[in-house]
């Protein structure tokens, strides 16, 4: 038996196609996330980023980091140069390679939604990639329309943090009535690459959003990544569920209890100026949206 | 094929005879029957492309990007506000160093809206790296397509073919629509040599320092300055071929003349008229077309106008706090040459689709006549103030 081959079947692809030696943060979900995408789509994958911390993580001309052939756009511009990558593959007759767009929330949720729209509505052949850090990490943290309420980031200061909700994406997503959308965590490898099977055999346009959290900009150990990215499940914060067609929901972790959302805002300094009423106030909004989830889920049921 | 078309469609059947592949595109007026055309074409299996209707034109130019980038031949058109949304993909584009081809409706910018011509949209992309070409008729209209794939293809720079908005996208003429198999003949296959390629995988466009990102900016010089030569020899090849005669500038009767009427697009047409009528009552005048303004035909302009007593130029376009385009570059082409040079004088004339008339071109010339020398750098043609 050779090094890493194992009796039972693993369910994670063994292959690495992304590389050391990137430029990603210590703890950096976003890489972790790279990580899992590119084993499950292989070689025969090509990949378009805009501006957005894995234009850097990738690494500065001549080199690159994830081992396929990569095109980076301008920032509001992933959906469509994917869709252009595309469409220059269909017209040459090589249907067979997988075209993905990467991108950060800033330029998914904000400057890139135009372009995201289109590419759904038309149900352009593309995989679009969100990686959530909540934030405009590379530009160094400033708010994004991702950025959940009460966080701190540079452009919304402890004396007056974030007032509004993170913006409903995927919500957003599946009004399109695309094949399929979902979210996923990093803390749950197994489901993302699931969901990334999924898409990779689905027709047509497809959406994950991957939440990947940012030590540098939230201010927290670079080892708890994982555990923050779990907990960000665990307490609903962020749930992992999937949206088929844009009408069929079904939640992918749904246990008996949850874990209060102290405890996942607790271990962050970006939340470190909220009070115990805002923890009140966050864990009220959770409960409302989770019960607006479980709504959707059972419509179709 | 002689055909009587519009010059919007004149270019839908460049692209078809091009056999481009990925079209992308966004309506605008007056844009459109470009686009309503290559939609039929598709449709009707008359071209073999994939036509993506996107929800801007930013979109469209980002589109063709992605499409060029793996390798098919790829177009776009657009007009007016339209490219100015495109800007920020019109600098990647040349950037990525991708063979491009837009056709960009002249149509004055707004506000108030107008959708007349004039060429203060192209013309704000000067210095993006896109090689533009000013047409004068719908037959070069379709015919610049062509050979705009087969310039840029060569030395990897986008190509935007200018066209009159309505003086020649709405106006019907004949023109020759050459046989797919004759161009065929004139255009080969596209293929690119670096592209995205799952066999040889690479990076494009990342981070470049200030120790290399000037080196790529001087090699997109570098292919300015050999675009020039093969636009020549292109054109030469495509007389061979079609026998129609295109180079960077076109002359009209400029042998034994003392005055140069400098001029472009349609007015440059309408001009052809006037100088015959000068001619007639004995003024020693004659017309130089500019034809192509990226990259620059600085040989021709200074070979023809040298040893002139007066060069007239007339531009449908504003640099504000400066004066027309073209007369500026003209200007500056002449700074650092040795000899008699001509005096220059800048009209601007016909912003916003006012009609730039043969009347109005022999006023101009009586007017530049009259004096020794510019008294300014702009003089203004027809502005009822």
């Amino acid at each position: 038996m050779v090094r890493g081959e194992t009796m039972s079947k693993l369910t994670i692809p063994q292959e690495e196609i992304m590389s050391s030696g990137h430029l990603g943060c210590q703890g950096c979900g976003a890489t972790i996330a790279m990580r899992y995408m590119l084993k499950v789509f292989g070689r025969k994958t090509m990949l378009t980023f805009p501006a957005c911390c894995w234009s850097v993580i990738d690494g500065p001309w001549p080199y690159s980091a994830v081992s396929v052939p990569l095109f980076h756009t301008a920032f509001e511009t992933a959906a469509i140069a994917a869709s252009g990558i595309r469409s220059g593959l269909d017209a040459l007759g090589k249907k067979d390679i997988n075209v993905i767009a990467w991108a950060g929330d800033g330029g998914t949720f904000d400057i890139g939604i135009q372009a995201i729209s289109g590419a759904a509505e038309r149900n352009d052949n593309i995989l679009y990639i969100v990686y959530d850090n909540e934030a405009y990490m590379n530009t160094g943290i400033q708010r994004s329309s991702a950025t959940p309420w009460g966080a701190w980031t540079t452009t919304t200061p402890v004396n007056n943090p974030k007032s509004r909700p993170k913006k409903d994406f995927v919500e957003i997503i599946a009004a399109h009535r695309v094949p399929y959308t979902a979210t996923a965590s990093i803390a749950y490898p197994e489901d993302f690459i699931k969901k990334l099977e999924k898409a990779k055999n689905t027709e047509g346009f497809k959406l994950i959003h991957v939440f990947a959290p940012c030590p540098t900009g939230w201010k927290m150990p670079p080892d708890l990544t994982v555990k923050i990215a779990r907990l960000a499940v665990q307490t609903r914060i962020f749930p992992v569920y999937e949206v088929e067609n844009g009408v069929s929901y079904k939640l992918n972790f749904n246990p008996k209890k949850f874990v209060p959302v102290d405890e996942y805002l607790k271990l962050q300094g970006r939340f470190r100026h909220l009070k115990e009423k805002d923890y009140r106030f966050i864990q009220e909004n959770v409960e409302y949206e989770w019960k607006f989830l479980n709504r959707k889920v059972e419509t179709f049921k | 094929m002689e055909k009587v078309v519009l010059g919007n469609h004149a270019v839908s059947y460049g692209v078809l005879v091009s056999r481009v592949q990925t079209i992308s595109a966004y309506p605008i007026t007056p844009q459109t029957l470009i686009v309503e055309r290559l939609s039929e074409m598709v449709a009707d299996g008359e071209l073999d492309a994939i036509f993506t209707k996107v929800e801007s034109e930013h979109s469209a130019l980002a589109s063709a990007i992605g499409s060029s980038s793996v390798g098919a031949r790829a177009f776009t058109a657009t007009s007016s506000q339209g490219l100015a949304l495109m800007h920020e993909m019109i600098h990647w584009a040349s950037g990525a160093r991708l063979p491009i081809v837009l056709a960009n409706v002249n149509r004055a910018m707004a506000p108030g809206w107008n959708i007349w011509t004039d060429q203060n949209d192209s013309l704000s992309c000067r210095d993006t790296g896109w090689m533009q070409i000013y047409c004068q008729n719908n037959q070069e209209v379709l015919d610049s397509i062509i050979m705009g794939y087969k310039v840029s293809e060569q030395v990897l720079l986008p190509t935007m073919v200018c066209l009159d908005a309505f003086v020649l996208s709405h106006t019907a003429e004949n023109v020759d629509i050459p046989e797919v198999k004759l161009v065929d003949k004139y255009l080969p296959p596209y293929k690119l040599e670096i592209k995205m390629d799952i066999d040889d995988p690479h990076s494009f466009g990342a981070l470049s320092s200030p120790e290399n990102y000037m080196e790529f900016r001087y090699k997109m010089q570098e292919a300015m300055d050999k675009a020039e030569d093969i636009i020549i020899k292109e054109g030469k090849e495509f007389e061979k071929i079609f026998g129609r005669k295109y180079g960077m500038v076109e002359e009209y009767r400029t042998e034994g003349a003392e005055i140069i009427l400098v001029a472009t697009a349609t007015i440059a047409s309408t001009a052809k008229a006037s100088i015959d009528s000068l001619r007639a009552k004995g003024i020693n005048i004659g017309l130089l077309r500019l034809r192509v303004f990226r990259p620059f035909p600085v040989k021709d302009v200074v070979r023809v106008l040298l040893n002139k007593k007066k060069a007239i130029v007339i531009d449908r376009n504003i640099s504000y706090g400066k004066s027309g385009i073209f007369f500026d570059e003209i200007k500056g082409a002449f700074y650092n040459i040795e000899g008699d040079k001509p005096k220059i004088f800048g009209y601007i004339a016909g912003l916003g689709g006012r009609d730039v008339t043969p009347e109005a071109i022999s006023d101009m010339v009586d007017d530049a006549m009259r004096k020794d020398k510019p008294e300014k750098d702009i003089i203004w043609s027809g502005v009822k103030l």
